[in-house]
C-alpha cells in the first residue's frame, strides 16, 4: 500500500488524531505561556528568586521525556492515564523556553530606556506595560515558537499514556512493523512542526525589534 | 521673622553609601528657584549619584533630600518625579514610540486629552527647534543624535515640571551640534524659568550654562560658586579644570 492509499483509508482516524494532537500541544502551550510569562517576568523582579526558577525549570527539561510521561501515570490528581498527563509534561517541558525568554527580552530592555522611564514617573506596572512587554514581545514570541515546535515533536509519545494524538499511528507502526502505519504520524507531526515554525516565525517578525 | 523661602531643592548632608562604597558624602547644597546649578567633577566623583538622590532613583543612606521643602522618602515618588523633568545623555527614547507619544507621555500619564497633547507637543518641538509637522510620526532610530537629544529635553518639559535635572545631555553630540544645542539650551532657560540641576564634565559647558559651579571629588562637594568666581579662582582643586581650558 501506498503513503497515499494509506491516508485515504484512515482519513477519519487521521483527522481525529490531528485534532487531538492540536489540541494537547494547544493547551498546553497556553498553560505554559500562563505560567511561564509571569514567571519570568517575576524573575525580572526578584533577582533571588532568578535561580530557583530557572533551576527548577531547568530540572524539568533534563527529565527524558519518555521517563517524565511514565512518572506522572501513578500521581494523584496531575497525573494518570490520558491526556492529564500529557498535558502537565508538556507544560513542564514549554516552560524553560518560554520563562527563559521572557526573562532575557524583559531585562535585555535598553537601560537608559528604562530609567527615563522610571524617571518620570512610570509606577512599576505602567513600565512593564507600556515598555517592556512591548519591547520584549519578539523575544517572548521566539521562547514560544520554539517551545511549540518542540511539544510538538514530543506530543507524539503522549500516546504511550493513553492521551492520543498522531503518536498513536506511529506506535501501532512500530508494534506492527508498519512503516506506513508510522509514517502516517511521523509525517503530520513533522509538517505540523514546520507549519508552527512558519506561522509563529511570521507572527515574531512582525513584532517588534527590541 | 518671616517665613524662609522654600527652596525648590535642598540636599542636607545627604550621603549615599552602596556596600562598602560612599559615592556620596555629607553634600549640603541649596538650589534657588530659577538657577541653574553645574555639578563638574570627573567620573565616579559622585555628580550623577547626587542627580539621582533628587528625583528618588536613590534614597539618601544619610541625612536628607528636600524637594519644595519635603524629604524625598516622605514623598510619594511618583509625584515627586512627575515634577522633575530628568534628561540623560542616552536620551532613553521608548524606541517603540513615535515622536510624538516620546514627548507626550507624562502627560499621557496624568490623563490630559487628546488635542492639548497634541498642542503642547508641537509648541515644545518648537521650543527645542525641531519642526513638528516633519517629526511628529518618525521613530527614534529615524532621528539625528542631535534630534534625538531635542526630542529627550521636549519629552522632559512636557507636564511642565518646575524642575529639571540634567546629566550630561549634551556630551553625546558632535561639538557643532552641542553648541547650537546649548544656546537653545539658554534661550529656553530665559523663556521657561526652571530651577536646574545640570552634570557635566565638560568645564567650558559649566561656564557657558551655569549660574553657579559646584566641583564635586570623591563624592563631596569641595567648591561652589559663581562662574566670575570659578574663572578666578586659585583653589587648588578648581585650578585643574581651569588648566584644562587652555
Amino acid at each position: 500500500m501506498s503513503f497515499f492509499e494509506y491516508i485515504d483509508q484512515y482519513k477519519a482516524q487521521l483527522l481525529a488524531r490531528t485534532l487531538e494532537h492540536i489540541g494537547l500541544v494547544g493547551l498546553s502551550m497556553a498553560l505554559a505561556a500562563l505560567i511561564g510569562i509571569p514567571a519570568g517576568i517575576w524573575m525580572t523582579r526578584r533577582p533571588l528568586v532568578e535561580r530557583w526558577v530557572l533551576g527548577i525549570a531547568n530540572m524539568a527539561q533534563t527529565i527524558p521525556s519518555l521517563a517524565l510521561f511514565g512518572l506522572l501515570i501513578p500521581l494523584p490528581l496531575i497525573g494518570g492515564i490520558g491526556p492529564r498527563s500529557a498535558v502537565v509534561a508538556l507544560v513542564l517541558y514549554a516552560l524553560l523556553p518560554i520563562i527563559r525568554n521572557t526573562y532575557t527580552g524583559v531585562k535585555g530592555v535598553d537601560r537608559a530606556v528604562r530609567e527615563a522611564a522610571v524617571a518620570m514617573g512610570m509606577t512599576d506596572w505602567q513600565l512593564l506595560r507600556m515598555v517592556e512587554l512591548p519591547l520584549a514581545a519578539r523575544t517572548i514570541m521566539a521562547g514560544m515558537r520554539v517551545a511549540t515546535v518542540t511539544g510538538i515533536g514530543v506530543a507524539t509519545i503522549a500516546a504511550l499514556i493513553g492521551a492520543g494524538g498522531l503518536g498513536e499511528f506511529i506506535y501501532r507502526g512500530i508494534q506492527s512493523v508498519n512503516t506506513g502505519l508510522l509514517l502516517l504520524g511521523a509525517v503530520p507531526a513533522a509538517l505540523m512542526a514546520l507549519g508552527a515554525d512558519f506561522g509563529l516565525g511570521l507572527i515574531e517578525k512582525r513584532m517588534l525589534r527590541g | 521673622m518671616p517665613e524662609p523661602k522654600l527652596s525648590p531643592i535642598r540636599l542636607e548632608g545627604a550621603t549615599y553609601r552602596i556596600g562598602r562604597a560612599t559615592l556620596v558624602s555629607d553634600l549640603t547644597v541649596d538650589v534657588e528657584a530659577g538657577e541653574t546649578l553645574m555639578l563638574v567633577g570627573r567620573s565616579g566623583s559622585g555628580k550623577t549619584t547626587a542627580l539621582r538622590l533628587i528625583n528618588r532613583l536613590l534614597e539618601p543612606s544619610g541625612g536628607q533630600v528636600l524637594v519644595e521643602g519635603r524629604s524625598t522618602i516622605e514623598w510619594d515618588p511618583i509625584a515627586l518625579r512627575r515634577k522633575i523633568g530628568y534628561v540623560i545623555q542616552d536620551v532613553g527614547l521608548f524606541p517603540h514610540f513615535t515622536v510624538e507619544r516620546n514627548v507626550t507621555l507624562v502627560p499621557t500619564l496624568e490623563g490630559w486629552p487628546e488635542e492639548k497633547k497634541q498642542q503642547r507637543c508641537d509648541e515644545l518641538l518648537r521650543i527645542v527647534g525641531l519642526e513638528p509637522a516633519e517629526l511628529n510620526g518618525r521613530l527614534p532610530h529615524q532621528l539625528s543624535g542631535g534630534q534625538r537629544q531635542r526630542v529627550g529635553v521636549a519629552r522632559a518639559l512636557a507636564a511642565d515640571p518646575p524642575i529639571l535635572l540634567m546629566d550630561e545631555p549634551f556630551g553625546a553630540l558632535d561639538p557643532i551640534t552641542r553648541a547650537e544645542i546649548q544656546r537653545e539650551f539658554l534661550a529656553m532657560r530665559k523663556k521657561l524659568g526652571k530651577t536646574i540641576v545640570f552634570v557635566t564634565h565638560d568645564v567650558r559647558e559649566a561656564l557657558l550654562l551655569g549660574e553657579r559651579i559646584g566641583v564635586m571629588e570623591g563624592g563631596r562637594l569641595v567648591w561652589l560658586g559663581d562662574p566670575e568666581e570659578f574663572r578666578a579662582s586659585g583653589d587648588p582643586r578648581v585650578r585643574p579644570y581651569l588648566e584644562s581650558l587652555l
